[in-house]
């Protein structure tokens, strides 16, 4: 590429440290491998910093060698993860983006609270940016912190099209430290996305290479007998899933990046004994969820998809796609740390290191054992129950008429819905807080037996709240009962008709407390090894709720698929189906996500900020992105203060084609 | 007729589609205006200077394919060749399936075709309308032929349920009505015991049935025969895997008898060497 890619205020990454400590810890410092290039994989272009508030960018084809095979990714300003993006609160930022694809692309600037028009979403708020062509995108930042960027075009994002976005705050930033990095996680595959999509919706499980064998039934056998793994597998059996099934891409096919840097690439940053150093994570995946973790230094959790928060202090924490962390941690000793991100399912990592000295490395630690999926994660058993790894639980005993008129007839759960819900305590547990509720507007929902509100028929379920002046109703709307903004949702879920058909695998007829499990394979990290892991009860925004009205709706989504398909949907509705949900102009409102799959979903609302209820209504942190536990739900709240289209989807990139809604404020 | 021809039959229709990876646009899009008329603009035009498409294999995407990721439905095809093998006694068999569809709608195509000493003994294609109807089923209708070997062709109407059972059984079960009202019933499942991630080992078993006795095709009515298939392979990747087994199969009462009067045998076992794969 001939252009120049010169922003028109350049200010080369890091060039006074590089002048201060020579070349050599330079190039440790911008991400470049010690050795020579000679080595296989060569070292590929990494990421400049681009300062200012102009920018141009370029979206090119770029040789990349990430496994020893030469690949082309899809590049910014010829580097994997594009460039980083330095900007100041309060100004206006121009960013020409140059498209030099042969396909149309597009730039959504993740997390940025911005006009629709400049949102980056093709269809949606602009046209894309096609073949050749520039589009200017222009708007104030009003925000500080760590952000990302990434084509919102085809399945571009996995092909390498993404970069960092660090916003300096207008007044002193309250965490002060002596360094700051940048931290991009990533997952590359050598093979073509489409294939990957094909590939998966041909053999949803191509990509897990955990599957039960023999020799695991045998083990299982030796240990608990035969009777006891037959009752344990049963229900996995009969529902055609794998309790081994966490990712759907795993490392068989993808390489992790830390900064574009593999993990014999080694991404280095440098500090000095005694130093406050600043590490910006962000999980630039298009499908892959890590741990990160520092053995040997806590790490004090500073902000959350770029707000500050009251600092937690923890030794490990999950990022999920497109979430952002900010960590200070304080190295005393004189030794070097490897920044350990292990991916959920334990199918690879990421990895770089924090050293004093560039030639100096420290220990690799081994992954922790992979998790297997529990009833827990499907949404039946609530931890209040105390299941004792679901042995305990009576399949064979269940009493189908207190089930009343479930419909299972299509979806062959038979024993999922058999569950016998009389033995566990339904008064305390099944009840769902509903005494908090204005009873009387809920049209004679019979809450104690809550299988009732699926039936299908209109009059069970409360649909009101839906505004027709709005464009109709869409989803599950709450108007009632709703309960204080910050507390989460009083409300009790509701399957619509639309979550019985071909494309739904599962429905969670009891989900649990997103907020406070720290997710599949983390929870027993606390008692196991000790390490505080963190959730998302711990996270209080550093500075006051800013609109402490009280939500006037709840929105009920329930996050649906069917693994075996490969499909995913809303309400077992996809996109193509889909109305758009209607939002009014400074609404208060309330969503709640009911996650129906196995699946941790990371959901992303552009556009406004989901405040997130963790119980603390005067320090609601505000993020952009929020991961569902599978068979769990988790509430949050959005201002309405945002014009226009807006997308609202999972940003898991295979999920997304399905598991996607037009939010429109009008 | 031969397995090769068969074979290139089988797959000549939806591979023609195969070669363009085409993807669908819903003809009314709920975006509306806006979004339709990005469609018009925003696909297919010459690159230009430097955005000529790269080969790289990891950039494969065709040329119709939309840019945007959230607002079609793929179009697939999946070819899958369950056995393709060479038995005992000069003995040889294909079993195999195309589809190509969409999540719910598909066209699907499926073959069977068996030798012995060196003689075809059956040949049939199915051509089959599909539908999701259930998480893990498929309802599926349309045609049978079974081509010309020692009696005359013939077709069949077929209703078919295609899926996965609990506990993880393959499951075909198909119903037949021929031209002069005969009816056939034909039970297949299939179950995967993983030894380890790339060895697997796979029963199967196939039951046919019949409603009449037509002695002319050597089948009599009730349960005509079983087949039963025991095969080790190893996945050198999920999509291409060789294989051993062995394959046994059984003829029951009227049809035994008609077999029997041939002078053959009602039963035989015999050693297999093939290949699964699907792409
Ligand atoms: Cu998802």
């Amino acid at each position: 590429m001939n252009r120049s890619r010169e922003p028109q205020i350049a200010l080369p990454a890091l060039s006074r440290r590089r002048f201060v400590t020579g070349v050599a810890a330079g190039a440790a410092l911008l991400g470049m491998p010690a050795r020579a290039s000679s080595a296989s994989p060569r070292a590929n272009p990494t990421p400049q910093t681009l300062r200012g508030n102009q920018f141009d960018l370029h979206v090119n084809y770029q040789p990349v060698n990430f496994t020893g095979r030469e690949r082309t990714a899809v590049a910014t300003n010829g580097s994997v993860p594009g460039p980083i993006l330095r900007w100041k609160e309060g100004e206006t930022v121009t960013l020409n983006v140059t498209n030099h694809l042969a396909h149309d692309t597009s730039i959504h600037w993740h997390g940025i609270i911005l006009p629709t028009g400049m949102d980056g979403v093709p269809g949606l708020s602009f046209n894309g940016i096609r073949p050749g062509e520039t589009f200017t995108y222009q708007f104030a930042v009003n925000q500080s912190g760590t952000y990302w960027y990434h084509s919102h075009s085809d399945f571009q994002e996995q092909q390498g099209h993404y970069g960092s976005i660090v916003i300096d705050p207008a007044e002193p930033d309250p965490v002060a430290c002596d360094r700051d990095y940048v931290v991009m996680l990533s997952d590359w595959s050598d093979e073509s996305p489409h294939d990957i999509y094909a590939k998966l919706k041909k053999e949803g499980h191509y990509y897990n290479r955990r599957r039960r064998t023999a020799g695991d039934l045998w083990s299982e056998i030796r240990q608990k007998g035969v009777a006891q793994t037959w009752q344990d597998r049963k229900m996995w059996n009969e529902m055609r899933m794998s309790d081994r099934d966490i990712s759907d891409v795993t490392g068989y096919t993808y390489t992790y990046l830390m900064n574009g840097q593999t993990p014999d690439g080694n991404w280095m940053a440098q500090f000095k004994r005694g130093e406050k150093v600043r590490l910006r994570f962000i999980n630039g995946s298009a499908m892959s969820i890590f741990d990160i973790r520092i053995p040997g230094l806590k790490m004090t959790v500073v902000a959350s998809d770029g707000q500050n928060i009251e600092p937690v202090t923890v030794d490990e924490f999950r990022i999920g796609v497109a979430e952002t962390y900010d960590v200070v941690v304080e190295p005393v000793d004189d030794r070097a740390y490897t920044l350990f991100a292990q991916t959920i399912d334990r199918s690879g990592y990421a990895r770089g290191t924090l050293t004093p000295h560039p030639e100096l490395r420290a220990e690799v630690p081994a992954m922790d054992y992979a998790p297997v999926l529990t009833h827990r994660d499907m949404g039946m058993d609530h931890s209040g129950h105390n299941m004792g790894g679901m042995s305990g639980m009576d399949h064979s005993g269940h009493d189908m008429g207190n089930m009343g008129d479930m419909d299972h007839s299509g979806h062959d759960m038979g024993n999922m819905g058999g569950m016998d819900h009389s033995g566990h305590d339904m008064g305390s547990k099944g009840g769902m807080d509903h005494s908090g509720h204005d009873m009387g507007s809920m049209s004679g929902m019979d809450h104690s037996q809550h299988a009732g509100m699926q039936s299908g028929s209109a009059g069970q379920y409360s649909l009101h709240g839906g505004r027709p002046e709005l464009g109709g109703m869409q989803g599950v709307w709450f108007t009632d009962g709703l309960g204080r903004a910050g507390h989460g949702s009083n409300s009790p879920i509701v399957h619509l008709p639309s979550e019985y058909r071909y494309g739904v695998d599962m429905r969670a007829e009891m989900p649990g407390n997103g907020l406070n499990d720290p997710g599949i394979g983390l929870r027993d990290h606390d008692t196991r090894y000790g390490r505080r892991v963190l959730t998302y009860a711990d996270i209080r925004n550093l500075t006051p709720t800013l609109d402490k009205r009280e939500p006037t709706r709840e929105l009920q989504l329930h996050l649906t698929g069917n693994m075996h398909r490969y499909m995913w949907s809303m309400d077992g509705i996809k996109f193509n189906d889909a109305e758009p949900l209607m939002l009014k102009y400074g609404e208060r409102i309330r969503i709640t996500l009911v996650n129906d799959t196995m699946m941790t979903h990371p959901i992303h609302l552009h556009g406004m900020w989901s405040e997130l209820e963790t119980g603390d209504s005067e320090y609601i942190p505000r993020k952009h992105t929020i991961l569902v536990q599978p068979g769990s739900k988790i509430s949050y709240l959005v201002t309405a203060d945002a014009y226009g289209r807006w997308a609202y989807h999972c940003h898991l990139l295979y999920h997304m084609p399905g598991m996607f809604r037009e939010v429109r404020v009008v | 007729m031969n397995k090769k021809t068969l074979l290139a039959l089988t797959l000549a229709a939806p591979l023609a589609h195969a070669a363009e990876e085409p993807h669908t646009h819903p003809p009314q899009s709920m975006q509306g205006d806006e979004h339709a008329a990005h469609q018009h603009m925003g696909h297919g035009k010459p690159a230009q200077q430097d955005a000529s498409a790269p080969a790289a294999a990891n950039l494969r995407h065709a040329p119709n394919e939309p840019d945007h990721v959230m607002d079609h439905e793929v179009l697939l095809t999946k070819v899958t060749i369950d056995q393709l093998e060479a038995r005992e006694h000069d003995g040889g068999a294909l079993e195999g399936s195309v589809w190509f569809g969409g999540d719910k709608h598909k066209a699907w195509f499926k073959t069977e075709v068996e030798q012995e000493e060196g003689e075809i003994e059956k040949a049939e294609l199915q051509a089959l309308y599909s539908r999701a109807i259930a998480p893990y089923w498929d309802l599926q209708m349309g045609v049978r032929h079974d081509f010309e070997l020692e009696s005359d062709s013939r077709n069949w109407g077929v209703l078919a349920l295609n899926g996965l059972a609990p506990y993880f059984f393959e499951v075909d079960t198909s119903l037949f009505v021929g031209e002069e009202g005969d009816t056939a019933l034909r039970v297949e499942a299939e179950y995967e015991l993983l030894f380890t991630q790339q060895w697997i080992l796979s029963p199967e078993i196939e039951m046919n049935f019949f409603g009449q006795n037509t002695p002319e095709f050597h089948t009599g009515s009730g349960l005509s025969d079983i087949e039963a298939g025991l095969r080790l392979r190893y996945e050198f990747t999920p999509q291409f895997a060789p294989y051993i087994g062995v394959n046994y199969e059984k003829k029951f009462g009227n049809t035994a008898d008609f077999v029997r009067d041939e002078g053959e045998s009602t039963s035989e076992t015999t050693w297999v060497i093939g290949l699964h794969a699907w792409f």
